[in-house]
Order: C-alpha cells, then structure tokens, then sequence
C-alpha cells in the first residue's frame, strides 16, 4: 500500500451520529417571504417588537446578496425557497417537565451521548437540548435559577424576559451584518439563552447540545449570552445532524456581552455531519459569532473544534471595548475527505490595554480545504494594545490544503503585534518512527493529531477534552484496516 | 536470531540492495561499516519496516519467522528496534507520555500488564541516570528543541525502556562529540545481554573502540563485501574503504 493510499485509509471516516429519529413535525412549508417570518412569531407567540426587528432584518436582507468572495470556499449556490424555515417537533401537549418529553427525543439525545433524565445526567453539566429549531429540554434549571441565573430556550427568554431580550438582541451582531445573520435575524426559530447575575460564578458548565434531524430544513438558531459585572460562565455548543445527500444550511448567531470583569469562555465541539467520502451532502455551517468586552478588565475566551460540517465558515469575533479587556480565540479545524473550512477571528482593540490571543490549528487531509483568515484591527484611542497569533496547518497526504490570511489594521503606534505562522507535514517519518515503537497506526495519528492540537485542547472544559480528542481520533483515523 | 538470505530491495525503483547474506545470533554484536550510499542504512530501513522500500528478492528471517511480512509496530512488538540516525519530533507529545505509549503498546501485544504512570516515571528516571541525561528532558515534547546528542541519548533511553531483543542502530554515533559518545557507547554496553543482539551500523571506527563487535561486516554497492572479527574495522581504518571495494574486485559499476 502506497503511503498516500494509506493515509486516506487513515482519514476516511465514518460518522457515527448519522441516524434519523422518526418524529412528526410542525413544519411551514418551503420558501421564504414576509408571511413565513409572521408564521414563525407568531408560532412562537413572539411580542411586537421582535416581529418588527424580524421583518426589519428580512427587508434588508431582501436588499443583499449572498457572498461569493471567498476564494477557497466554493460550492453550488443555495435555493432560499426551497429550504424550510420553522420545523419543530409536534408537541403533544405543553410540558411541565422532562418525564413529559416524547420518549423518541430523549432516546435521541441518549443515543448521541447526552443523556437527559435525571438519573443519567452528566453531574456538573447543565443541557440545554435542541432539536431541530426548538429547545425541547434544559437540565439543572431550577438549580441555577436559585443562584438568579437564566438558562434555557431562547424562546421561553422571549416570553419570560423580553426586557433582557429587547436590550441585548442585535447588539453585538446587528441584522445588517452580514447575508447570513440578516436572514437568521428574519427567521430563527430558537436557540439558547444565558444570564448570569453581578458577581455569579455559574457554578457548572452550561451546555447546548444542537441537532438537526428533518430534512430539507435549515436550522438558524440564536444564541445570547449576558454576563453581567464580575460573573463567570463556561459555556459549551456540540452540533451533530444526520447523513443526507442533500445539503443543509446551518446559519446560526452567537451574541455575547461580557460587563465589566466578567468572564465568558465560550467552547465549541462541532460535529455536524461532514457529507461523505465525495462530497455529496453534508451541512453548511455558515455561522456568525461575535463577543462584546463591553466593561472594563472583560474577559471573552473563544475555543472550538470543528470536525464537522461540508462546508465552515466561522469568524468567532471580540470587540474589546472596556479598557483592560480580553479576547482569546483557540480554534481547531479538521477538513478530511472533500471538507471546506474557512475560519478565524476578528479582534478589535477599542479600548486601552486590551490583550488578545489567538491561536489556530488547522488540520487537513483527503481533498480538505482549510483556511485561517483572520484580522486584528487596533483603532486610534487603543493605547498599549497587545496581541499574539500563531497559526499552525498540518497537511495529512498530498492532495489537501491549508491557506493563510492574517489581516492586520494598526492605527495606534503603541500596539504591539506578533504574528507566528508555521505548516507542516504529518510525516511519514513521524508515524514511522511511532509505529517502530510499537504504537499501531491509529494510536500514532491519534497521538500526532492531539500533539499538534495540545494548546487548544487544554482550554477546553475538562469534561469535554477528552470526547474532543476522541472525536479528532474519530475524524481523521475512520476504520483502519 | 536473524538471518537474511540475498536480500534485494529497491527505492522509487532504484536498486539499492543487490543480495545481503547476514546472520545475527544472540549474544552477537555485528558492526555494519561501507561508504556514503553502500546500503547500510536502506538494509536498518529495511529490516525495521519503512514506507517507499521495496524487497524484490531474498527474505529475512527473525526469530525463525518472514520479517518482512509484519507490519512496522509488529516488529518493534516482537522486540526489533531500529536507534534512528535522524530521530523524528513529535510537537505537543511529551516524551515519558510517549515512551510510556510505547511500552505499553508493546506489553500488551504480549499479553502483559501495563505499566501505570508512577511505575514507569521510576523506571524511567532510572534509565536516565545511567544515560547521564537531564530529566527535563522527560516532560518536553519528544525531541522538540533536542540536541543532536540529546536526540541519540533519548534513542538510546528508548532501547532501555523496550528492552529489545535485536536492536538495530543506525549511525548512533554520528554528530555526538567524545564524551557523548563514551556515554551512548556504556549505555548500550549496559543492555547487552546473552539473549540479545546489536547491530550497529556506523561509518567510523571509532564507535567500535567502544562498544567492541562480534563481528565487522563491510558493504559496498548493495552487497557485504567482506566480513571479519574487530580487527577488520582497525583495517579499515587504517587503509580505507578503497581497499575493500577495489580489493575485493566486484566489478560492480554504479
């Protein structure tokens, strides 16, 4: 076996959480127009104000025109008329607690590791399950609500706590920003919502766990996160969909506002499913996530894993506003077999002294495409300013690609910048030399892979370092021999 | 131990080996010496399983069975072990977590127990000091930022660890200055055994003055020219591979 052959024996994977739950759906029919965002409120008993910044949003995203400028991302353009907007699994009745929730959910959830009863609960992890465009359960709510933090679906935040919602929405990400995040400002179904209290230390991780089940729909959910003054959150996303041969968009929001010294560390574990060894199907993960140091001596940690997906494009962003604040973006993204990954971050220094760090490990292998671009703005006012970014790529075999793109924007002279770059090889020689040792093949990937990626894997929460590094192990080895 | 039988094999479709005769028996300790490009190490590469070489003809037999139809880490499981001439890094990987994987891999093949994290950081401290190495060395990614000597000592740290039962090592001495090498040289005098075998291949003679081999083997073009006792290195030495590739008159043309 030539050494090419073996290494996309090595990186053909199998997707493990590809299966489909047979549930009946509330759905609206195909296509988009302003009836379909009214639909959508009002299945979702929305207030006013938030059908009207709806219908504002699909207005002006009405006026713009899909992207088309990434030069390493291509695919087939997208029929917004055919995708459907709402989809939610009809509920029996309303629910009052988990023991209520359709059984075929919760063996779902069950079957892809994230059990919700409450005898089987991860003990120091607070879920948030959502199915399709809707929450279907939060674990641990009564707990947190005692210590006056919110979490749960966006939609109950809706209901219960307008007034955070009005003040909060779109004022990180507005509507305008870009094609994706104005159509999900018209049309997003639900997601999660955060809150956490002055002075809170959330005292367990807050995790959202996103599946897509139906096909043909698109999922746009919605996420905000509010940190009031000196409050901590450690909070985690996972994603999986299940294997189809068409495409499906994914265009969700991630807003976060951190106060003054409060800390958000935001992790990723993206798993969506990739399409297969061709490249037919898969999900488009086209994604808009932004944080706001907003208060003095804030803190926003960014870390993802992105394994999944046909196609990423993800820019996990801080605006570092207070003077003294943070902003830290830790990203590995995988593209084997026909993946394309284009990924990064922005960090705009607003105010004085702030720090930010970023760095990037990008893996590729098969015909995977994988780009960091990022920029690092420094406005006028953003005296003694600092970052620090390292981008490192891995090629596995000779047919895949890494690119670099690190924007810079200096307009104060006291900033200091560094920028490291490396790519490398996963050798021959590396898992040679492994393999001399007495490591199987698969043991010595697993082992260079998880090298490679160390400093981003430490930043995860400890309870999901370990599925990430085995879900690295997963993507790249598939079934060897 | 090891026999190998007119052992051909070719490299991107060029002959590098043209018919290798070579027994190995335990206790022994065989020096490999040629010229730049004679084979010697393509015959290690061979022997420990590398990609991109091809056997076209003739066989090696280990232990009584076909080395060369296991795979890589099937051959270190059964005690092969091949001392790199370029050991390879491996960044993010710490070296004792590594040499630890190893071992283990290695254990469990053979139906034994693993070794837990306590266990082997004894062990391994313990091999350090007879290698004369800093234990720093221990939690840095394995050769990262090595020396060239550090590299060889951890190659040879590695070999204490697995306790191979024919170790094959490839240019050892090769960029060690004295010292370093007087080091290298008692730590594999050390792990000699009855049961074991060594094979070193190395250009110079020197090497030899400190771990003193059975037997000196010199090859040219592919071949084993001529083989002797530890005199025959001192031979070398003193008149030159000339000696041997003209005198021996093989009429082979490159």
């Amino acid at each position: 076996m030539s050494s090419t052959d073996l290494l996309d024996d090595l990186t053909r994977r199998e997707y493990p959480h590809g299966f489909v739950t047979s549930i009946e759906d509330d759905q609206a029919p195909p296509g988009l127009n302003e009836d379909i965002v009214r639909l959508i409120s009002k299945k979702k008993n929305e207030p006013e104000f938030l059908l009207e910044w709806r219908l504002k949003a699909f207005r002006h995203w009405l006026t713009m025109e899909e992207p088309v400028w990434w030069p390493k991302v291509s695919y087939p353009r997208i029929d917004y008329q055919s995708i459907i907007y709402y989809s939610a699994p009809k509920p029996k009745k309303q629910l009052k607690s988990l023991d209520e929730v359709d059984p075929e959910l919760l063996r779902t959830f069950e079957k892809l590791g994230i059990p919700l009863q409450e005898q089987q609960r991860l003990s120091n992890v607070a879920v948030d399950a959502v199915f399709d465009s809707v929450s279907v359960a939060t674990t641990f709510k009564d707990k947190l609500k005692e210590m006056g933090i919110i979490f749960g679906s966006f939609s109950e935040a809706v209901r219960e706590h307008p007034e955070l919602i009005q003040q909060y929405l779109g004022s990180v990400v507005p509507y305008t920003d870009n094609y994706f995040a104005a159509l999900n400002s018209a049309v997003f179904s639900d997601g999660s919502f955060c809150y956490i209290p002055p002075g809170v230390r959330c005292p367990m991780e807050l995790s959202t766990y996103f599946r897509i089940n139906a096909a043909n729909t698109g999922q746009f959910e919605r996420t905000l996160l509010i940190a009031e003054p000196g409050s901590y959150v450690s909070y985690l996303e996972g994603c999986t969909a299940p294997m189809r041969d068409e495409n499906q968009l994914h265009a969700a929001v991630v807003e976060l506002v951190a106060l003054g010294n409060a800390h958000i560390k935001y992790s990723t574990v993206q798993n969506w499913y990739p399409g297969d060894k061709d490249g037919k199907g898969g999900i488009y993960n086209f994604v808009t996530k932004r944080g706001r140091c907003a208060g003095k001596g804030s803190r926003i940690s960014w870390t993802q894993v992105e394994t999944g997906s046909a196609i990423t494009w993800k820019y996990p962003s801080c605006i570092l506003q207070g003077d003294d604040s943070v902003g830290e973006f830790y990203s590995v993204a995988v593209t084997a077999n026909r993946q394309q990954a284009d990924t990064g971050t922005k960090m705009i220094h607003i105010g004085k002294n702030t720090k930010s760090t970023i760095i990037s490990k990008g893996i590729s292998a098969g015909r995977g495409q994988n780009t960091y671009r990022g920029a690092v703005k420094v406005l006028k006012g953003a005296d003694g300013a600092r970052n620090y970014s390292q981008c490192d790529s891995l090629l596995m075999g000779d047919r895949c690609g890494a690119h670099t793109f690190p924007y810079l924007d200096v307009r104060n002279p006291t900033a200091t910048i560094e920028h490291e770059a490396s790519t490398s090889k996963i050798g021959e020689d590396q898992l040679f030399y492994c393999r001399q040792r007495g490591l199987s093949e698969e043991d010595a990937v697993s082992m260079i892979v998880n090298g490679f990626c160390k400093e981003v894997l430490r930043e995860l929460p400890m309870e999901f370092a370990v599925e990430a590094q085995k879900l690295l192990g997963l993507s790249l080895e598939g079934s060897v021999g | 131990m090891l026999k190998i039988e007119n052992l051909h094999a070719t490299v991107d479709g060029k002959q590098i080996l043209r018919g290798i005769d070579l027994e190995v028996g335990a206790g022994e300790v065989h020096a490999i010496m040629g010229p730049n490009g004679s084979g010697k190490s393509t015959l290690a590469a061979v022997l420990a399983g590398r990609d991109g070489y091809e056997v076209t003809a003739g066989r090696a037999l280990y232990q009584g069975q076909d080395l060369l139809a296991l795979a890589p880490e099937d051959r270190a499981r059964q005690g092969v072990f091949l001392a790199f001439q370029y050991p390879v890094e491996i960044p993010g990987v710490g070296n004792a977590y590594f040499m630890r994987a190893a071992l283990n891999a290695t254990r469990k093949a053979r139906g034994e127990e693993e070794v837990d994290a306590i266990d082997f950081l004894e062990l391994i401290k313990s091999k350090m000091q007879l290698l004369e190495m800093n234990q720093a060395l221990l939690s840095r990614s394995v050769n990262e930022g090595f020396s060239g000597g550090e590299k060889k000592r951890n190659e040879i740290l590695q070999m204490a660890i697995l306790e191979p039962v024919l170790a094959i090592l490839d240019e050892v001495d090769s960029g060690l200055d004295i010292d370093a090498l007087r080091v290298v040289a008692s730590g594999v005098n050390g792990l000699r055994t009855p049961d074991n075998a060594v094979v070193l291949v190395t250009h110079y003679q020197r090497l030899l003055n400190y771990i003193v081999p059975d037997f000196v083997h010199v090859m040219d073009e592919g071949r084993v020219l001529r083989t002797g006792g530890k005199d025959l290195a001192l031979e070398l030495e003193s008149r030159g591979y000339d000696w041997v590739t003209q005198g021996a008159g093989t009429g082979v043309t490159a």
